[in-house]
């Protein structure tokens, strides 16, 4: 085995732009996953069957298919039915509702977990029903899920690089494509990796720091 | 779409299908291996199974086919057959995490038991075969099924390569008929009744295997939910105390 420096640095400018697009869409994609899974959680808890049985239904079918079919089925047919998005709107989209259906059942489980008392208060305190939710329930059940929400952001970090199938110049696409120029494949592939093992354990140190400020 | 590309399809199925059974009992042998290594009583073993969990869930699972598929050869000469590669790659790093769903049902088994096992005069080996796994496998069961869920969805990884799985096949038939809508919701339909059927089998699994050791099947669903995360994130290792434990 031979490792070639060159080849390393020849790949940083491609790599961090990369690095940029990577961290882009996984910002956004977990803004779009936290968004979507609050509101399946609430429609699940509606009163009405008829919003209930539709959305259980589709959240259980996108978490249960893959997520690359999921980014090929976006990619393709959206434009078919003439919405035209970019190829990283369309990436971040897919990635934020494949998760939103893991982020919903953690927030199902941060409200379930609030005591029962804590609704029996705000019944005798005669909270309206809002009120009861803005001020009383989630600010609990928030504080409870942040563990577990960060967790999918770094499970959604690691599946950014499915993005490539879809044109967007994430990490690995970037390495994918100087390994076609240069032929040199071992280099840039394992650069991302360490970079991803990098990164990934940095924040999961920060999850953990975080974790035990909010959770005592 | 005519039966040449439904044969297509099912063809594509049947690579799908092997692949998982190759790759899940890979993932098996090595979340065992690892994880009761990573309750070791020597530090140096626990602490390269630890190093092994941390890099094999750190890295993306495409970015691990990658490296199988191109770095092997080029660098180490090793040029592996398509099936074997997607199955090393899958296996490994499914196999990681894995090993941290034994390990902690590894330790969750009441330490009196272990204790008792010491007390019968038991080798460590005899205490962890008769005690503690029988006990503690029926507990890996619901999240192993969430795991095995996630190696369905990620043997679609090894499309990209090339390899003629069922996300590869639905590819080709988009650039035969140039209707993408259709073909991809067949695809997702597949998907979604092998992960179906999946989840009915380990359902019976876990009530037999409960039965067993004198179990009530009955769930806490939602500590189970958190703690599920727990396992799809990186380092969380000895990450207790998920959510303030929920209720």
């Amino acid at each position: 085995m031979k490792w070639d420096w060159n080849a390393v640095s020849d790949f940083m400018p491609a790599f961090w732009h990369g690095l940029l697009v990577t961290l882009e869409a996984l910002a956004l994609g977990s803004l779009v996953s936290f968004t979507l899974g609050l509101v399946w959680t609430l429609l699940m808890r509606t009163p009405a069957r008829w919003v209930r049985w539709p959305v259980g239904v589709v959240t259980e079918f996108v978490r249960n298919t893959p997520l690359l079919v999921q980014l090929f089925f976006l990619f393709y047919v959206l434009p078919e039915w003439g919405l035209t998005f970019s190829a990283l709107a369309t990436g971040v989209f897919a990635v934020g509702l494949h998760y939103s259906t893991y982020t919903m059942q953690v927030y199902r489980a941060g409200i379930e977990a609030v005591p029962v008392g804590q609704w029996e208060a705000a019944t005798a305190l005669n909270l309206p029903r809002r009120r009861t939710w803005t001020a009383v329930i989630l600010p609990q059940a928030i504080r409870r899920v942040v563990p577990a929400l960060g967790n999918y952001v770094i499970a959604m970090l690691k599946d950014t690089p499915m993005l490539m199938v879809i044109t967007v110049p994430e990490m690995l696409q970037r390495a994918r494509l100087f390994s076609q120029q240069h032929f040199q494949f071992t280099e840039p592939i394992t650069v991302i990796g360490v970079a991803f093992i990098l990164i990934s354990y940095l924040a999961s140190l920060l999850l953990r720091a975080l974790e035990r400020r909010l959770v005592r | 779409m005519t039966s040449g590309l439904w044969e297509l399809v099912l063809k594509g199925v049947w690579t799908t299908v092997q692949l998982l059974v190759f790759s899940t009992l890979l993932a098996i042998a090595v979340s065992f291996v690892v994880g009761v290594a990573r309750t070791h009583r020597l530090w140096i073993v626990r602490f390269v199974a630890g190093f092994y969990t941390e890099v094999f869930r750190g890295t993306s699972a495409l970015v691990m086919i990658f490296w199988v598929f191109f770095v092997l050869p080029v660098a180490f000469g090793w040029q592996l057959v398509p099936m074997w590669a997607g199955t090393l790659a899958l296996g490994l790093t499914y196999g990681a995490y894995g090993s941290e769903i034994v390990r902690g049902a590894l330790n969750a088994v009441d330490p009196a038991q272990k204790e008792g096992g010491i007390a019968l005069g038991f080798t460590p080996w005899q205490r962890l075969r008769l005690i503690v796994l029988p006990q503690a496998v029926p507990e890996m069961i619901p999240t192993f099924c969430n795991l095995l869920i996630e190696l369905l969805k990620g043997t679609a990884l090894v499309s990209v390569m090339g390899m003629g799985d069922l996300t590869f096949s639905a590819n080709l038939v988009r650039l035969a008929l140039q209707q993408s809508a259709e073909i991809y919701t067949y695809i997702l339909l597949i998907y979604f009744v092998i992960a179906f059927v999946l989840t009915r089998l380990m359902r019976g699994l876990e009530k037999r295997l409960k039965a067993g050791v004198g179990k009530d099947p009955g769930t806490e669903w939602a500590a189970r939910e958190l703690k599920r995360a727990q396992t799809t994130g990186v380092g969380a290792a000895g990450g207790a105390g998920m959510g303030g434990g929920a209720a």
